[in-house]
């Protein structure tokens, strides 16, 4: 079980949160992207092993989005920051693979 | 033609006979009577609407998380950043809305959309606790403390009031029954033989 830090609620369960993917994918305009660039917006992730941005939503609580740095490998929380926010540098924030 | 004003029809209808039977022993289980419920959204950093509702409300809009106001006979529950709940006597909706006309705000009507437990009694947090995941000591829940989480799985406003003797569960009508079965069930070793 995850214990997540709503950005205003505080500690929370995970069961408490829907999770909303991976974070700071910009849609590109569709009259200006090719199929290819499209797809790549839909359905291409980076899948890292290691720190992962990705979105979350407290469902049960306030109901707010926000952003959080999740390490993939132990399912550490490593950030929480807003929506809109740039993706804060943490140690041992560069992921492998990807 | 005008209609005659529905009567509100408790969704707990049903359990008052076993709701009657749960008002001994160390915690006890009472269903608050309706009340007018306004779900109020504004900006938070609109000083002048946050003071033209105080004004209508007696009571200023809690802006820290997980608290509530209370001013005479109303409440003022934290929903969010921009969003309250506020409980009391009916018609003050029009109030608001007249004291916040040309603020960019929401005011809905969400007196029907609930039910309201209180759990009260030496035993009451032994109870919340075989269901709910927050620490409910009152050194990290003091008396005034509002939270939404799950209770039981289900998605309830949980509020500790003033005094800190009862806890009012809020929570959707269509799982009030189910709530309100599964207290009842979790109070039974704290009844009188």
């Amino acid at each position: 079980m995850l214990w997540i830090d709503c950005p205003w609620c505080g500690a929370r369960p995970e069961t408490e949160y829907r999770y909303g993917g991976e974070a700071h994918i910009a849609r590109p305009d569709p009259a200006a992207t090719d199929d290819a660039g499209w797809a790549d917006y839909l359905f291409m992730r980076t899948n890292p092993k290691g720190v992962h941005a990705e979105r979350w939503m407290h469902r049960e609580g306030c109901r707010r989005w926000f952003n959080v740095l999740r390490s993939t490998v132990n399912n550490e929380v490593l950030a929480v920051y807003p929506m809109g926010a740039p993706r804060p540098d943490v140690p041992g924030g560069e992921a492998e693979g990807g | 033609m005008a209609e005659a004003p529905a009567t509100p029809r408790s969704p707990l209808a049903g359990l008052a006979g076993a709701l009657a039977g749960a008002q001994a022993g160390g915690v006890t289980l009472t269903e608050r009577p309706a009340r007018a419920r306004l779900n109020l959204r504004l900006d938070p950093e609109d000083e002048e609407a946050l003071a033209a509702a105080a004004a209508v409300l007696g009571a200023a809009l809690p802006l820290a998380p997980n608290t509530a106001a209370s001013a005479g006979d109303r409440t003022v529950l934290w929903l969010g950043p921009d969003e309250w709940l506020v409980t009391g006597p009916a018609a003050e909706a029009d109030m608001l809305t007249g004291a916040l006309a040309g603020r960019h705000h929401a005011i809905t009507d969400v007196s029907a959309m609930y039910a309201t437990l209180a759990l009260s009694g030496a035993n009451a947090r032994e109870v919340l606790m075989k269901g709910c995941r927050l620490d409910l000591h009152p050194r990290a829940f003091a008396a005034g403390t509002c939270v939404q989480t799950a209770l039981a799985r289900a998605q309830v406003i949980l509020h500790r009031s003033g005094n800190g003797q009862t806890y009012e569960i809020t929570v959707r009508n269509s799982f009030s029954v189910y709530l309100a079965t599964w207290l009842l069930d979790a109070m039974a070793e704290y009844r009188p033989a």
